[in-house]
Parts: structure tokens; sequence; C-alpha cells
């Protein structure tokens, strides 16, 4: 199998609204920021995926416009996941595999500010039985809390400590929307408060993926994809043990991840709870380095927020700060649908 | 930098879906007061019933009866409920394993606040006064203290079957059209047409997005363009849009207004459908207090020459 490394990452600011820049103004600077820095031109590219979603931004087919920022003039391969840019990377990595490309832009961008988030997730929920009723993102993450609570696996305090703990971390990324110390605030969906849930934002990110002696060119110390897999569990949320996370750790395991130990973890965990989960499932203890950007809980960019764990957890070990780490993305409610990947760099 | 443009945007549509056989009889028993759940090859009752076994993917439909009553097995108290929620008073989100099931459903609990609910408490089925063979059939929870209701072993057989759910789906959104577009809107609020040049290949876009497609860098410089044009293709329309008070046939042309390198579209009017041609010099028509051109119409110059316009085709 071909040796495929992250060598590029960047992201935007991401922050409540972005009223002045529409999709493709906002996103274009993060694609000419990834390019710079391994030197590469649009025309280099083998193969281009991107994550987004036309909910978010209320029209059909609106990642066709932000194409544009991409220079798809002479005409590129392209292929576009309506799901987290987390996605869009396994296809890019797949594609990789093939040897139909040695290198990949992968971009993702959610923009969540013109409309009500927790009423546009709902649109993804079982059109029969569940959409109807509206039970919106934050609600369906404090029935997966309480379960927690009620099994013993965590309480209202330990929550808080995540929260406390992420934002804290997040005071040394600039990139986040939610820094420092932050008030744990009221109950948003009971047992979750506010500071349990993760801001609302707009923003974007973009990685770049090489193969072989390429990703050795472009980058001084690649972050090698070691394996990566995603898995999904029934729609049905009374089907489902809310405390556990199965397809996480199926995903993990398929990934390599219990091989050997990671250094870090970065966990698409938008609700305190689901770190919780995530970290069991993940058997990750107090040894390994979670969320040190501050995770999905000091910025959440729909659509991005996963590419930007694989993102991180990739820059870590561009500076030399990790060796072995796990990165995460999560999509559907309650922890449905997971992946994980695993990143080494070379032996220092 | 002049102001960005905000608007409302509704999307809004009936989700119109056919129920298949276990869908169907799961939602006509509602209707008629009927909880059904279906059985797996290995002998779980899963409540709501789906057509594969989520474990095996396994086809089933062996509809079972269970009790509209049941235990919370875990629950989230929303004290603001929000649009198109079951209920509009503080309630209690919960996942409900009614007695016969193995699985929980989930719906809203009708209780008097968050110190009235706890896992494991037992709650009953309320039903909705009017039901149609839909979810909100069940207006919600409500606490039960008695005993375990008998199912009567219906068989979900049922005359006169729900085949098919409209599930209205609203969404509201402030659009904003971002820095480009809103300086290309402000300018034609003026009737000026203004694109932008690409730094690079120096093309100028009209309508402009912000960035060149061609050479994915920001579009930053503004151009006026037009207010003549050339139509660089058209077609003809006979087919009478919804709502649009515009007699067909008509014509709907791409137009390459002068000094612009990409057409923009316009409808083309005070010319005999028939007679609109490649190449037609036309000019925008403005009415009264709107805030783009109505049509375009011929400026009565001289056909542009082919070679003036191939690229923009
Ligand atoms: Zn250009």
């Amino acid at each position: 199998m071909r040796d495929i490394a992250l060598v590029a990452f960047a992201q935007t600011d991401h922050r409540r609204t972005s009223d002045e820049h529409s999709e493709v103004e906002m996103l274009m600077p993060v694609l000419h920021q990834v390019l710079d820095r391994t030197g590469l031109k649009t025309a280099d590219i083998g193969f281009t995926c991107s994550g987004s979603s036309d909910y978010l931004a209320g029209r059909a087919f609106s990642f066709t416009l932000a194409l544009d920022g991409v220079g798809a003039w002479p005409p590129i391969s392209e292929s576009h996941v309506e799901m987290d840019g987390a996605w869009a990377l396994y296809e890019a990595w797949t594609k990789l595999l093939t040897g139909d490309a040695d290198t990949a832009l992968v971009y993702a961008y959610g923009k969540s500010s013109p409309g009500s988030v927790r009423d546009v997730l709902t649109r993804q929920l079982d059109p029969y039985y569940v959409a109807p009723l509206w039970p919106d993102s934050v609600a369906l993450a404090a029935l997966q809390a309480q379960a927690l609570i009620d099994a013993g696996h965590t309480d209202e305090p330990a929550l808080a400590g995540v929260a406390a703990r992420s934002r804290r971390d997040a005071a040394d990324n600039s990139h986040a929307q939610l820094r420092g110390s932050i008030p744990h605030g009221d109950y948003l969906v009971r047992p979750l408060r506010t500071g349990d849930c993760p801001p609302i934002g707009d923003g974007a990110a973009a990685v770049i993926l090489a193969a072989g002696d390429r990703a050795r060119e472009l980058c001084e110390r690649p972050a090698w994809i070691r394996g990566t897999d995603h898995r999904i569990e029934a729609h049905g949320l009374g089907v489902r043990d809310l405390t556990d996370s199965p397809s996480t750790r199926l995903a993990a395991e398929k990934a390599g991840a219990f091989e050997r130990p990671v250094d870090t973890a970065e966990l698409h965990a938008p609700f305190t709870s689901q770190e919780v989960v995530l970290r069991k499932a993940l058997r990750l203890d107090d040894s390994v380095r979670v969320n040190p950007s501050g995770g999905a809980l000091a910025a959440n960019p729909i659509m991005a927020a996963g590419l930007i764990r694989i993102g991180e957890a990739a820059a870590r070990i561009h500076r030399g700060e990790s060796d072995r780490a796990l990165a995460h993305a999560t999509s559907g409610p309650c922890l449905q649908q997971n992946l994980v990947a695993v990143l080494e760099g070379d032996p220092r | 930098m002049p102001e960005v443009l905000k608007a409302p945007l509704t999307v809004e549509f009936p989700f119109t879906r056919s129920l298949g056989p276990v869908q169907s009889a799961f939602l006509t028993g509602l209707r008629e007061r009927v909880v059904l759940g279906v059985r797996t090859t290995d002998g779980r009752t899963l409540v709501p019933p789906v057509e594969y076994d989520p474990v095996t993917a396994e086809e089933i439909r062996d509809l079972v009866e269970v009790a509209p009553t049941g235990t919370v097995t875990t629950w989230a108290w929303n004290h603001a409920p929000r649009r198109g929620q079951p209920l509009d008073t503080p309630f209690a989100w919960a996942l409900v394993r009614l007695d016969g099931a193995d699985t929980a459903l989930l719906h809203a609990l009708d209780a008097p606040g968050p110190d009235a609910v706890h896992t494991g408490m037992r709650v009953r089925v309320r039903w909705a006064e009017e039901r149609t063979g839909a979810i909100t059939d069940i207006a919600c929870f409500e606490p039960y203290d008695g005993s375990s209701a008998e199912p009567a072993g219906h068989t979900g057989e049922f005359e006169d079957t729900v085949t098919g759910i409209v599930a209205p789906a609203r969404l509201d959104y402030t659009y904003s059209p971002g820095r480009a577009q809103s300086a290309y809107i402000n300018a034609l609020s003026e009737r000026r047409n203004v694109g932008e040049r690409c730094p690079s290949c120096r093309k100028v876009y009209v309508p402009p997005r912000g960035a060149c497609p061609r050479c994915g860098v920001a579009t930053l410089e503004q151009v006026e363009v037009g207010p003549g044009g050339t139509v660089t293709t058209f077609c003809i329309v006979n087919i009478k849009a919804k709502n649009l008070d515009i007699e067909v046939p008509y014509v709907y042309a791409h137009i390459a207004l002068d000094g612009a390198d990409l057409a923009l579209h316009g409808r083309i009017g005070g010319i005999p459908y028939d007679q609109v041609r490649m190449g037609l010099r036309v000019e925008p028509v403005w009415t009264e207090g709107a805030r783009f051109p109505d049509h375009y119409r011929p400026t009565g110059e001289a056909d542009a020459d082919y070679d003036t316009y191939r690229e923009l085709l």
C-alpha cells in the first residue's frame, strides 16, 4: 500500500458570523494558505474533494459556487460529499491509494450564521418517526448526557471540567471562537448547559495530502496516515446504547488505533458528554493529550470541524509535538457515525 | 466598504414520503390508538418498527402489538420549546420503552417540571384528538402510575391503511450574499452594472462572485460594464412559470455586456420572440422602483460580429 501523508493544514479564524463574506470569499484565503505552505498551485493538484451542506446555506448545490475559489479551469478532477470534510479526506485518501493521483486538496466549510443550526440539523433525522417532532441537536445530545449520568459514567461537575479544560487549551489557538474562561452558563436543555455545547459559527479548513516521496518533498515532517475507517450505527436512537460508541471503537480498530498507544487525540465531540463516550470507546487514558486545540467546544464550524480535528492532529506531528496521533470526526445525532484516522511522524 | 446586504430567506416544502408495509402499519395503528412493534428473528421487539433488522439487515415484518404504557430510559428537560415541537409549554424529551418492546421511542413527555421526571418513571401515551396516521398522533407521553396496559393482540391488519406522510419542513435564514455580490446589487439599484476584474487573467466577471473561477483568486477591482450588450445565445421559453406574469413564448438569453468577459442571463423584450438572434445588440430596460433591469431590448445597432463574442458563449 502507498504511504500517504497530510502535508499541510490551514483554517479560518472561526467566528459567530461572517456576513461580509460569501462562502467562497470565506474559503479562498484558506485554500491559498494551504497551497502556499507546500508551494503547490491548483494545476499541480491531482484530486480535489470537499465537504459542505446545502442545508446550512439554504441553497441547492451551494458547493458548486465554492469551486470558484479553487480555480476549476482548465477542468480539474473533483468530488464533493454532503458531509463533514473528514469524509472528503477519506475519499481523497482512497483516491490516492489507487494511484490515480499523487496529491489531493481537501477542503470543507460551513456558515451556520444565516440559519438556526439547531433547527437545520433536525432535517438529518429519520423523516417518518423523528423529524416531524423537531428534536434539536442540543436536545438529542442532552438525552445522551442524561443516559451517561444515570449510568454513572459522568456527572455535571465532570462535564463542566471537560468544558473548562477545552476552552483553557483553546487560549493558545488563535483560530478558536471560544477561548479562555467561559461561564458554564444556564441549562440549554437539561442536563446540558451552554458551556457543555459548542459555539455556533462560520469557518473553513483545508488540507493537502500527498503520496510517498512527493509528501517528503512538500513537508519536512509529513503526518503519515497509517489508517482511517468510518462506521455507522442504526438511525433509531432508541435502538442504540447511547452511553457507548461501538462504531467509533470499530473504526479505531480498523484504522489500527489500538496497535500502539497514541500520544495525542483530537476528538470531534461537540458536546462535553460526547468526550466521555469517545474516551471510553477509544480507550484513552490520562497519558493521552486530548484536544490540545480546544476541540469542537472551542470552534465547531459544521462540516469543517471534523476535518479540523485531522488537520490539528497532523499539525502537531508537523511541529514535532506528537509522534502518533488519533483524529476523530463524527456526524449525525448522538455520535451516530464516526471516522477515525491514525497519523504518525517519521521516527526522530 | 459599502453596506453588505441581508434579506430573509425561507425554505419551505411539504416533505411527501411513501411508507413501506411496516411503517404503514405502525402509523395506521397510531391513527387507531394501537401501537405496533416489529419482531426480529432473534425475538426482540422494535418500537418504533423498522423494515430491516438493524443487526442482521434481514427484512422483517412480523408485527406485534405493544402496550401504550412504558418506562422512560433517558430524558432531557426542554424549558424553551421550539417551533414545531410537540408541546409549546416546557416539557421533557424522553426515550420511552413501551411495555412489550425492547427498544425505545423518542417523544415529548408532559410533566410539571424537571423534578417530576426521572429515568425509570412510568408513562403512558396521550393520544392526539385528531389523528391522521403520523408520529404526531401521539400528542405526547404523560406520567402514569397504574399497571401495564394489556395489548389486545392486534395483528397489524387494517382497512384503509395510511400509505404516505406529508411532513412540512420550514427553515428560516437571513441570507447575505457577501461582499462582491452586495456591491453588484447595490450598483444595480443605481442602474449601473458593476463587474470585477481578475488580477491574474484580467477577465471581468458580471455578476461578480468574488473569485475568478479560472485562477482561484479574489477579484477586487471593480469595473463598470454595459449598459449595452450582445446576445451570445438564447432559448425560447414556452411554458409559463407559476407566479410569473410574463406571456409565453418569450426569449431568455445570455447577454455579454460591453466590457464583460462573462455573459449574464436576461429576458429579451421589445422584439418578436422569433426574431431574436445571436449577435443581437441589446440594452437594459429599467422599470420604476425596480432594483434590477426588467428585461433587455434591441438597441437598433447592427449585429455584433461573431468573432467579438465567440469566447463568451
Ligand atoms: Zn483569473
